[in-house]
């Protein structure tokens, strides 16, 4: 049996962690400006959050606000995963990189034309080395979620795994980030109980 | 080179830093420095393209020319003499 232990919401400019509301923004914010001012309020003195595109800073404050008082130091780096998914894959950035290639194509961009980079910013920023995946799927997977993360905490050596749906594209996105593990506590993984959070918004 | 130093944060993206942060001297890639990777530094070679038409042949220079600031403006300014 594997449990969630912890889970972030973050849609239309608000951040949930475990169901209660940890800040929002205004609405008409456009998303980078909600990402720019979610980093300031969650994090900071990460330079290179500037640099990425909008889909793993989504991500990657998912993971920021999710981990947070949370002791890392109580795992080896291969004893984490990651397990995501969304809909849209990379194509937000990919539409970006496409643009630039009529003059000068930007290096910058061309590194985030995959989706499963933000999972590769999540384990830089927290030292993780264990397996990841990430699934493209037209909504949110729970019975794909659940049981693909249950059979990897029973079956490998990970210890806890971060799963959950990371969706950009334009100026719609939204994120639910789970913690789960084989830890006793927090709700039992189901997909029930990750759709329940996931529609919490 | 403060102009330079604007159109690099501008390029890269350097939002926490100012052009009267960054030393004529820094090293770029160093950690002591500004601390850039392999993929600024292919940004920097698209800079010199759009904003100097400065295109660099031989790869073995990088290191020499993007070392700091002033080895930047040096070489814009004697590729740039050459031209003209």
């Amino acid at each position: 049996m594997a449990y969630i232990t912890g889970s972030v919401v973050i849609a239309e400019h608000q951040v949930l962690k475990n169901g209660e509301l940890l800040w929002e923004q205004d609405r008409n914010a456009d998303l980078n400006a909600f990402l720019r001012a979610a980093y300031d309020q969650f994090s900071g003195h990460y330079p290179k959050f500037h640099k990425m595109d909008a889909l793993s800073k989504l991500g990657w404050l998912a993971a920021e606000v999710l981990l947070k008082d949370i002791d890392n130091s109580a795992f080896q780096p291969e004893e984490t995963g990651l397990l995501l998914s969304n809909r849209s894959s990379s194509l937000d950035t990919d539409v970006k990189y496409f643009e630039t290639v009529k003059e000068f194509a930007s290096p910058a961009l061309f590194v985030y034309t995959l989706p499963n980079i933000v999972m590769g910013e999540i384990s830089i920023r927290h030292g993780f080395k264990g397996e990841n995946t990430f699934f493209v799927s037209e909504r949110f997977d729970a019975e794909l979620m659940s049981a693909y993360a249950t059979q990897l905490l029973a079956t490998t050596p990970l210890k806890r795994c971060l799963c959950g749906w990371v969706e950009v594209m334009d100026q719609q996105y939204e994120t639910a980030m789970f913690l789960v593990s084989n830890e006793p506590t927090g709700q039992p993984l189901t997909a029930g109980n990750l759709n329940a959070i996931y529609q919490i918004k | 080179m403060t102009d330079l130093k604007a159109q690099i944060i501008e390029q890269l993206n350097l939002q926490e830093v100012t052009p009267e942060s960054i030393g004529d001297d820094q090293p770029l890639f160093s950690k002591e420095g500004l601390g850039l990777d392999s993929i600024d530094a292919l940004e920097l070679i698209v800079l010199l393209k759009q904003h100097y038409n400065i295109s660099i042949t031989n790869p073995e220079e990088g290191p020499k020319i993007f070392q700091s600031v002033r080895t930047m403006a040096e070489y814009i300014t004697a590729n740039q003499t050459v031209k003209a």
